[in-house]
């Protein structure tokens, strides 16, 4: 855990879905729709590692190891990597780039709204994930700035949930997970309050 | 010290306008000459006439649009009763039992039947008719189908006056379909069409495939195939048909009455409330392509429609 070859061991499993397309396409294997398959690939992958990303810090608790803290933010820039694939699969390969088309779905199409939703939500804690700007904003700004990741990815829930036709089995897991990492800060939250102690320390992202 | 002046820059070193203007084209072009390149390789395509219908004649109700791939056929295919994964039906189906097989026409009619297979195989002379096939989820294949018009099953039970519409059931058995509680709908899978919709001589009943058994995945071992609708409503694996006086209820319309209709015609003009009908993506392409009314085949059905408001009736 403590080694560097941690590091390199999550940026590997990171990359994995990737370089598994990757593998697929070389090979011709993308199914019959290879569209489809890269839209939904990188969708798909978005929401896990969104999901990964919440559940670092209730796990860290739970499971007491304070020291996953050192991946969240290689998890959740990746699942901001994917989410761009995802855009932009959306981007290119549905809308051949015509920009004005794409706004146009964003604004008449709820589920498209809410994916770019929880595709833009993400944009600043991308750009903001570096030490340099959490110094800058101070770590309670940065904190603050950085609950944002929990709308977009309710809003990534809502955007796959609106998708399916019928089975909506796969929505619903990922909404109940969303729902039960959102739920585990709710109680955490209420009961720091209640018992009126500080805050614990922030921690920096480091 | 050295300041570099605009001159240094010719005319010749600027990228053309035209070019230029060019840089999406190319771009959004490379992936299909990709697709091209490993069509050369590895011809997806499929030697015909080699299957038990290789002799069949052609239909004159065929497309010129080149068939999509036997495999992109077999393994993308929507078949909720198995799994909703289109890539997974091919495996999930695979040892779907379709014999014995027969199909009970009844209802408003004067002769009700029970049709063995082997007798819906030699009502008529089968024929290949390749057709394409959009589904309301965006998109389309083209396909070679190997059968003759409903129209002729349906004349051999002589519907009565009374009767108006054709109501059609699936095949459903959990034992055979052990995941279908995954999918979200009611089963047995039902569909329907008008009277003179299902008379319509492009109103299709499906035995084979690329002159071939239908494979289970693609609805063994006898469909309908109404290629100017949606996909869902060339219900697969029929059987039961029932001519009725009113409008029979169909599974994706009971599911979800808002989105799917009675009609579902394909219409570039009327969006799926989520999604636009206006392109479609067909299989082994890479651009999305304009869908056409009635699927290309407004000529040939437009008239049924006559005076109805179609984007009422969707």
């Amino acid at each position: 855990m403590r080694s560097r070859w941690a590091k390199v061991l999550v940026f590997a499993l990171c990359l994995g879905p990737l370089l598994w397309a990757g593998w697929r396409a070389w090979n011709q294997d993308l199914t019959a729709n290879p569209v489809e398959y890269l839209t939904h690939f990188s969708g798909d992958w978005t929401i896990r590692l969104l999901v990964i990303a919440l559940a670092v810090t209730p796990l860290r608790k739970v499971l007491g190891l304070p020291g996953l803290i050192r991946f969240r933010r290689m998890i959740g820039l990746f699942a901001f990597f994917y989410g761009c694939l995802h855009f932009l699969a959306f981007l290119w390969l549905d809308k051949d780039f015509e920009v004005r088309e794409m706004l146009k779905d964003v604004s008449k199409r709820p589920f498209i709204t809410a994916g770019f939703a929880a595709f833009v939500l993400m944009v600043p804690l991308a750009l903001t994930s570096t030490a340099g700007w959490i110094r800058r904003l101070g770590g309670r700004r940065w904190q603050l700035l950085h609950r944002l990741v929990y709308f977009s990815a309710i809003a990534g829930v809502v955007h796959y949930y609106w998708l399916v036709k019928s089975d909506i089995r796969l929505p619903l897991l990922y909404g109940s997970l969303v729902g039960m990492l959102l739920l585990y800060r709710a109680v955490g939250s209420y009961r720091r309050s209640a018992v009126g102690a500080p805050h614990p320390p922030i921690n920096s992202a480091r | 010290m050295l300041v570099k002046t605009s001159e240094g820059l010719r005319y010749s070193e600027i990228t053309p306008k035209q070019l230029y203007l060019e840089r999406r084209k190319f771009l959004a072009s490379l992936p299909a000459a990709l697709l091209a390149g490993r069509e050369l390789l590895a011809p997806s395509g499929r030697a015909r006439a080699a299957g038990k219908f290789a002799n069949v004649g052609k239909s004159p109700l065929s497309v010129a649009d080149p068939p999509t791939s036997y495999k992109d056929i077999t393994h993308y295919n929507n078949f909720y009763e198995f799994t909703t994964s289109k890539e997974a039906v091919a495996d999930q189906a695979k040892n779907f039992k379709t014999s014995p097989w027969s199909v009970s026409v009844e209802g408003l009619v004067k002769q009700p039947r029970k049709f063995s297979m082997d007798e819906i195989l030699k009502l008529a002379p089968l024929e290949e008719r390749i057709y394409r096939h959009r589904c309301v989820e965006g998109w389309s294949m083209v396909a070679p189908w190997v059968g003759y018009s409903l129209s002729v099953l349906l004349k051999q039970v002589q519907p009565t006056e009374k009767a108006r519409y054709a109501a059609f059931e699936s095949y459903f058995s959990t034992s055979q379909m052990p995941h279908a509680s995954n999918a979200g709908l009611p089963f047995p899978y039902v569909e329907g069409l008008r009277l003179d919709e299902a008379m319509h001589p492009l109103a299709m009943l499906c035995v084979g495939l690329y002159g071939e058994d239908l494979p289970p995945q693609d609805g063994a071992p006898v469909r309908l195939v109404a290629p100017w609708k949606y996909g869902f409503k060339s219900i697969k694996s029929i059987v039961k048909i029932r001519l009725v006086e009113k409008q029979p209820p169909t599974t994706w319309n009971l599911s979800n009455p808002g989105e799917y209709g009675f009609y579902s015609s394909v219409n570039p003009q009327v969006d799926h409330p989520r999604w636009s009908q206006a392109t479609e993506h067909r299989l082994g392409e890479f651009r999305r392509r304009p869908t056409l009314m009635f699927n290309g085949y407004g000529d040939q059905v437009a008239s049924l429609y006559q005076g109805m408001d179609l984007r009422k009736n969707y």
